[in-house]
């Protein structure tokens, strides 16, 4: 794991250290079993073909999943997610390089916590950001 | 309102309306599954003596990880909703969590979902029904410890 990232080691267009992922067919499966969304267009590929979709897509609270692991990695264990939100605005699919990223937006202190907001965003191998949001963390401070 | 709106006075009528509270036990192996389907090695969702070393009773749950509880064992029917949607598609439009207090391997979390909105719109795939609701977790001594919301697309 990554050394503890400070309050004071951020600015404004600081990155989020990306996360890639590579989903397979196999990884949806496992996460229908571990989720419990048994949902038929992420593993049926006539199912979803039969609902306008390209073929199987990748679950959104998997990508949101995903999210959640590039923001705990980034804040360590001394740091918290206040809160995140994204929106599944284009669909991804198996088989595609899906890489979490994220930037920071603003830096501040509220009360005894040093926070900063950060736009996230998952983007597919064309640099399409399909699922774009945003996210409040605290940070440890040096202080 | 158009006249061909989808959104009936049913629809109306559950918005607001809370669920009756779900209740369910955090557990250790089904939260190390979760994190293994994801691809997440961090030892405070799998080594119990780690979490501990780390001040927690337990290991802990990734985030996101109450959004399971969208779709309870016991039913099988995935949400639960105060009203028929004419459509029988469904995709995920987003999510939103606020977090407020770890949540333990251990913990009893009770959730009380409502419908905060509906939204219809015309999109690629059709006429469309946003969903939107809205989900309180509390833990065993009443303490909120997440918020999320979703947004479900009907068409």
């Amino acid at each position: 794991m990554a050394d503890q990232i400070y309050w004071e080691d951020v600015d404004v267009g600081t990155d989020v250290t990306p996360l890639e992922k590579n989903p397979t067919p196999q990884q949806l499966v496992r996460w229908a079993g571990a989720s419990g969304d048994f949902y038929q267009i992420h593993y049926d590929k006539d199912f979803a073909l039969g609902n306008q979709l390209p073929g199987i897509i990748v679950h959104g609270a998997l990508k949101s999943a995903w999210i959640g692991q590039l923001l705990s990695d980034w804040v360590g264990e001394k740091g918290m997610i206040k809160t995140y939100g994204i929106s599944y605005r284009g669909m991804d699919v198996p088989g595609d390089t899906l890489t979490c990223k994220g930037t920071v937006t603003k830096k501040y202190t509220e009360g005894d916590e040093h926070l900063v907001d950060c736009e996230i965003w998952l983007e597919n191998s064309k640099g399409e950001k399909t699922t774009p949001g945003t996210a409040t963390v605290a940070l440890p401070s040096k202080g | 309102m158009a006249e061909d709106s989808i959104i009936t006075d049913e629809m109306k009528a559950a918005i607001g309306v809370e669920s009756e509270p779900s209740v369910y036990e955090i557990e250790k192996e089904p939260i190390r599954r979760w994190a293994e389907a994801i691809g997440d090695f961090n030892p405070l969702y799998r080594d119990e003596e780690y979490a501990k070393s780390k001040g927690y009773r337990s290991i802990i749950a990734p985030p996101g990880f109450l959004g399971n509880y969208a779709f309870p064992v016991k039913a099988g029917a995935g949400p639960r909703r105060g009203f028929s949607s004419p459509f029988t598609r469904m995709l995920n439009g987003g999510n939103e969590y606020d977090f407020f207090k770890p949540v333990q391997a251990g913990d009893t979390i009770t959730a009380v979902s409502r419908l905060a909105e509906l939204r219809e719109r015309e999109g690629r795939l059709g006429k469309m029904l946003f969903i939107i609701n809205e989900t309180v977790y509390k833990n065993q001594d009443g303490e909120i410890v997440a918020k999320a919301r979703g947004t479900g697309i009907s068409y």
